[in-house]
């Protein structure tokens, strides 16, 4: 049997080489399937490279499932076939859309949780896992704006995803504290109320303040180390979970490899020692 | 409210159309809105600086990027494949006002561009001198050869835009000496990476030739006429060890 996923890491091309001679135990890698959408070529022989040697990890950003209409039916075949390819650990993507009427905003966009958004994102949701033939993870979104006419509390309407479509949860520790930070609402009692039974993967990354606002709005930059204020409500989550598979985050700003594995490191020394909670899910 | 109605609404105002709704004026008001927006059109202009790097290093990061942003406005991406993002990026130069002082952006762009098509294009088993051997000679020239699914080939008339090209893309300081006369360029996969050479004007046309399905004599027909001086048979070699082209029934994925 193979052994359990712990901490991992966003798969980055400068650091294809050096990741192909990781050893670390339990380390698996996270891409973005759009990066690797080609028809052949080196991409898709360097991610084979590395799944020959760690678990992988597929975390969508352009799927656009919170879009009022269904995924893009080549896209999906595509990601399709890129999973049968390399047989991922893990597929996610966001509560959130980009694509609209023809056009891609690279963005993850917020939305009224309404009755109608959720019948939608679960018909979507439901189609996706239908033609991938697996369960994905819907990853909760960091917010920037205050928005009219919710219906749902978020958690609320992540348990109703879950409960309708089978789906799982990626919990972003980092997008929670940032929302809360930028809504007014409070982190933990947000977490007490997140179905954490669904939850599959967990994310973690940096983030800054606003050059303009400071503090009082945060931004999603992924181009920072994860703050400490993330690693402690990170800790409280793991104690109620028990040890979940745990991604951390970083996009701009890379520093080398060996300072992303030492935060991978403290990860993997947060899972193990945490117990395995009978409520998990694996 | 529809949720179509409050992706309209979003995504005009995204892209700097004026709000017509209070709803919409309710967002547009918040300090949030900007980190949508701004993050949008970064993920635009960064792709295209992934993209097109040898333009970025011709006219500076500052210039590529306001240009950049003023094509994502124009052009936005349809898809998240933002790898591929672009494929308008030299025809959109050719008509870009402020790179009238520079004609000979848009042909670099375009070697840009096709590098991006040849890193992602299907695999295919490319002929080699071996196999050019072993066809029987009487019906040798009557074999369509197809170009290899990540060749890519161009010709300028105007600039050495490939000469341009290569020397940024290998890291050589701009040649002093450079002679401004048209050149053309081959650039094909043979292995894992995307490498290039330069192309004669008979190679170009024995390329496109063989793009259009011609028997390989009346392609090397075409590269004659384009250069009545050239040696086929080595213009031939410098194709097959590029790996630039494929048998006909070759099977590409």
């Amino acid at each position: 049997m193979a052994p359990p996923l712990t901490a991992g890491l966003g798969l980055k091309p400068q650091h294809y080489d050096e990741a192909l001679r990781c050893t670390a135990p339990g380390l698996w890698w996270e891409v973005h399937p759009e990066n690797y959408l080609a028809d052949g070529g080196p991409r898709l022989t360097w991610l084979e490279a590395i799944r020959a040697r760690h678990p992988v990890a597929l975390h969508g950003v352009s799927l656009s499932l919170a879009a009022d209409a269904p995924p893009d039916a080549a896209h999906l075949k595509r990601l399709a076939a890129l999973a049968r390819r390399v047989d991922p650990a893990l597929i996610s993507e966001h509560l959130a859309w980009s694509t609209w009427r023809g056009q891609y905003l690279p963005d993850l966009l917020p939305f009224p949780r309404t009755q109608a958004a959720l019948h939608r994102i679960a018909g979507n949701i439901a189609r996706t896992q239908d033609v991938l033939q697996r369960p994905i993870a819907i990853e909760n979104p960091t917010h920037y704006l205050h928005i009219d006419g919710h219906d749902w509390l978020e958690t609320d309407f992540l348990a109703e995803l879950v409960q309708r479509t089978g789906c799982a949860l990626l919990l972003d520790v980092n997008n929670v504290y940032i929302s809360a930070n930028n809504l007014g609402f409070d982190a933990q009692a947000y977490l007490g109320a997140f179905p954490l039974h669904a939850v599959a993967e967990i994310h973690l990354a940096g983030h800054h303040a606003d050059p303009v606002h400071g503090n009082a709005l945060l931004i999603d930059s992924h181009d920072a180390p994860v703050a400490p204020a993330v690693w402690a409500l990170y800790e409280q989550v793991i104690a109620r979970t028990g040890p979940v598979p745990t991604l951390i985050e970083r996009d701009d700003h890379l520093p080398p490899l060996g300072e992303l594995l030492a935060e991978r490191d403290q990860a993997h020394s947060a899972l193990t020692a945490v117990q395995p909670e009978e409520a998990a899910c694996s | 409210m529809q949720l179509s109605t409050f992706q309209d609404g979003f995504s005009a105002a995204l892209l700097g159309h004026a709000a017509q709704a209070p709803w919409l004026s309710a967002l547009e008001s918040q300090p949030g809105f900007a980190v949508y927006r701004n993050t949008a059109i970064k993920g635009c202009v960064d792709a295209l600086q992934a993209n097109y790097p040898t333009v970025c290093q011709l006219v500076g990061e500052d210039w590529f990027r306001a240009a950049a942003a003023v094509y994502a406005r124009a052009q936005p991406p349809v898809d998240g494949l933002l790898v591929n993002y672009g494929a308008g990026f030299a025809d959109f130069l050719a008509g870009f006002a402020p790179a009238a002082e520079l004609p000979y952006l848009s042909p670099v762009a375009r070697l840009d561009r096709y590098w991006t098509e040849c890193h992602l294009a299907g695999n295919a088993t490319a002929i080699d001198r071996g196999w050019l051997v072993q066809q029987a000679p009487d019906t040798l020239p009557l074999v369509p050869l197809r170009p290899h699914p990540a060749a890519r080939w161009s010709w300028c008339d105007e600039h050495p835009a490939y000469a341009l090209w290569q020397s940024h893309r290998e890291g050589l300081l701009p040649n002093e000496a450079l002679e401004w006369t048209g050149d053309g360029a081959l650039l094909t996969r043979p292995h894992a990476e995307v490498v290039w050479h330069p192309l004669p004007r008979a190679g170009v046309a024995f390329l496109d030739a063989c793009a259009q399905g011609l028997p390989l004599e009346a392609a090397a027909t075409r590269a004659l006429e384009a250069d009545p001086g050239t040696d086929f048979a080595a213009l031939m070699g410098r194709l097959l060890d590029a790996g630039a082209l494929i048998p006909t029934d070759s099977h590409t994925d």
